[in-house]
């Protein structure tokens, strides 16, 4: 039964509108997201965004071809690295039009690379919320328990953290075995120390409060303290690091994919794509470049918003 | 002073244990026996006997820990099956290129990215700035493999037989030869240690061809360094940039520098003298931050470049699937990563004292 479907019980209450507030209405919310509005960078990073999603939504729309296509199979006499052909560009007519040319087994680029939009946004989402969701874990447990487990779990951090992100990664996917999911996992799993540390020190600096007193006195449980009183003040740091972590685990997962330890053949994925037509690269180089625009205006995309985020939700940056 | 560099050393040797102790970890957890795993299809009964016996895989496995560390102490990194060489040696040999290219890249990024960053802060808001602040912002968000592959093609490809021309592969053009270093001073008799550290050193071709003065080499050696270089600093040097930048504006905003300019004192001065010089401890931090980012990047880069160095050894390895060779690579990156942020820490000490007494 969901809490719509409880008899109600209650009076009804009669809310009079305060004339002050429907005139000027401001709360911590609205502020909030004016403040993002306001910040050209993040607005520049939302459209962005926007416009990557919305590829990756309407992708079998937009996109002429499968992404798995050969141009051999549907009866098209295509060259593997074949250059871009664009009708209106001046391509002559009687050639099949491929806006991003053809890559190197003879599949159209451009459908390609509207496909990959879907793996890249959801590649960043998943493992950065992976790492927010362990992280998150690990530092509120060492900041609540401190004592030895918190000294044991933060040391475990620190030597994950000793290793540059990338070869930890390697060699954790070296174990796991290749593939997307497995180099998604890794790039995970050396994220999550960033916000374990970023949870813990919330922990700490909230923990001491008063209204965290209050409600230890009023008999609430560990737990409820937790999700309830310290949770909400450490999201603001969580976010801003989360929006950042995922072009950054965007950026990762292309490069284990272009050592070939992340996607495999034939998926669309912009590193991938990158990596297996590499050789082609001093004769086709729009095979590099149409998917390098990809990776770098979606990653681009999220640091502008990471940043419009911490400079409108930082208190101190308040104009 | 002293006293800190101790304290750091000791706070180093957890850090360090966990390094060998996840290396190893991850090493026993490979799916599948260790010995197929490594051989492959060349194990037979006989090599897996020797290479448990080796490697002490009949031991209980605390005791192959002790035994693991024990060997890594001696410098003991195993052998690689495919060059069928000792890991270290092979290290020993690559290790000077992915430091020279890493060098190389550091005083790219931090000469270009602090000249930019000075000159965004006290030009704000003008083209210069939004400029600097827009390449900035595409600097941290293309891949290092992009602008590799992309700088390579403009520079070999799109420019060639013009005088801006650079070389998209190898460290040296052929027919040009670098001496090494112990035939240079006479000294091939040398053995031991001290004749490796010499060969460790004339493998760093840009370095060996200063001090013996062969400048044909060293002028070919840069000029395959470059676009290299450009590709493993351009992130960092827009984080130096965008660092140096806000950095900046915020020492400017001080009172004392108000007093600075209040006294008569030329702009350049104030800016250089009085601003730079607090506004630099962060950007110091940012660098010593983004040394993950530099090998990182030199790792992509050797490969796109052809640069045999550690990157290259460990792209190899992994298409290879040369556990062995892969466990050495990680542990002497993460090895060199842990000394250099040493160093970097020590240096911060050094600027600003408050961190010493902390």
């Amino acid at each position: 039964m969901s809490l719509s479907e409880l008899p109600n019980t209650r009076l009804p209450v009669v809310v009079v509108p305060d004339p002050a507030v429907t005139a000027k209405p401001s709360s911590l919310r609205r502020d909030t997201i004016r403040n993002i509005l306001r910040q050209r960078t993040a607005v520049i990073g939302l459209v962005i965004l926007g416009f990557l999603g919305l590829i990756a939504l309407l992708a079998p729309f937009i996109a002429p071809y499968g992404p798995d296509d050969s141009m051999l199979k549907l009866g098209e006499e295509g060259t593997r690295g074949l250059p871009p052909c664009i009708h209106l560009l001046g391509c002559p007519a009687d050639q099949p039009q491929h806006l991003m040319g053809l890559d190197s087994n003879v599949r159209d680029e451009f459908s390609r690379v509207i496909f990959g939009s879907r793996f890249s946004l959801l590649i960043g989402f998943v493992t950065v919320s992976f790492a927010i969701v362990i992280g998150t874990l690990i530092g509120a447990v060492a900041g609540f328990a401190g004592g030895w487990l918190d000294n044991l779990l933060m040391r475990i951090m620190d030597v994950v953290l000793s290793f540059p992100s990338l070869i930890l990664a390697i060699a954790i996917v070296t174990v796991l075995g290749t593939g997307l999911i497995n180099a998604m996992l890794a790039i995970g799993i050396v994220s999550i120390p960033v916000y374990a540390r970023v949870m813990r020190a919330s922990v700490l600096s909230v923990r001491e409060n008063d209204f965290v007193t209050a409600s230890r006195a009023l008999g609430e449980s560990s737990g409820g303290i937790l999700t309830r009183r310290i949770l909400p003040n450490a999201l603001t740091p969580l976010i801003v690091q989360g929006t950042l972590g995922i072009g950054g685990a965007i950026l990762e997962v292309a490069a284990l994919s272009f050592v070939s330890l992340g996607a495999q053949p034939p998926t669309a994925e912009w590193g991938f794509m990158i990596a297996s037509d590499r050789n082609l690269f001093f004769s086709a180089p729009h095979l590099i470049f149409f998917p390098g625009v990809a990776i770098t205006l979606s990653v681009l995309a999220f640091n502008l918003i990471g940043d419009g985020l911490r400079d409108a939700l930082d208190p101190r940056l308040n104009r | 002073m002293t006293r800190f560099i101790i304290r750091r050393l000791i706070s180093s040797i957890p850090v360090l244990f966990g390094i060998v102790l996840l290396v190893f970890i991850l090493a026993r957890v490979i799916p599948g026996d260790p010995c197929t795993a490594t051989y492959g299809e060349k194990a037979t009964p006989e090599l897996c006997a020797q290479f448990e016996i080796r490697y002490g895989l009949d031991k209980p496995i605390y005791e192959q820990f002790v035994i693991y560390i024990g060997a890594i102490a001696q410098g003991d990194l195993g052998s690689s099956i495919k060059f069928g060489r000792p890991v270290t040696d092979l290290l020993l040999e690559r290790l000077p290129v992915t430091l020279e290219l890493t060098i190389l890249a550091l005083i790219f990024a931090a000469v270009v990215g602090i000249t930019l960053g000075l000159l965004s802060a006290t030009r704000r808001n003008s083209p210069v700035d939004v400029l600097t602040m827009v390449v900035a912002n595409l600097g941290v968000s293309i891949p290092v493999f992009v602008l590799g592959l992309l700088l390579a093609f403009v520079f070999a490809v799109l420019l060639k037989d013009t005088p801006f021309t650079l070389p998209p592969s190898g460290r040296l053009t052929a027919g040009v030869s670098v001496k090494p270093l112990v035939d240079a001073w006479g000294l091939t008799a040398l053995e031991g240690p001290p004749r490796a550290i010499l060969d460790f050193a004339s493998n760093m071709y840009v370095f060996n061809t200063l001090v013996t003065g062969q400048w044909g080499a060293l002028a070919d050696a840069l000029k395959h360094l470059i676009l290299p270089a450009i590709a493993v600093g351009t992130i960092p040097l827009a984080i130096i940039a965008r660092m140096t930048r806000s950095s900046l504006l915020e020492v400017l905003g001080l009172d004392y520098v108000r007093t600075a300019r209040a006294k008569g004192l030329k702009e350049r001065s104030v800016v250089i003298r009085h601003g730079m010089r607090n506004a630099l401890l962060p950007v110091v931090t940012v660098i010593g931050l983004s040394l993950g980012a530099f090998l990182s990047g030199a790792i992509l880069t050797e490969t796109i470049f052809n640069l045999t160095g550690m990157g290259k050894t460990l792209f190899e390895a992994i298409e290879g699937r040369d556990y062995i060779v892969i466990q050495g690579v990680t542990i002497v990156v993460a090895l060199a990563y842990l000394i250099v942020n040493l160093v970097v820490d020590v240096s911060y000490a050094l600027l600003d004292p408050r961190i010493r007494l902390g």
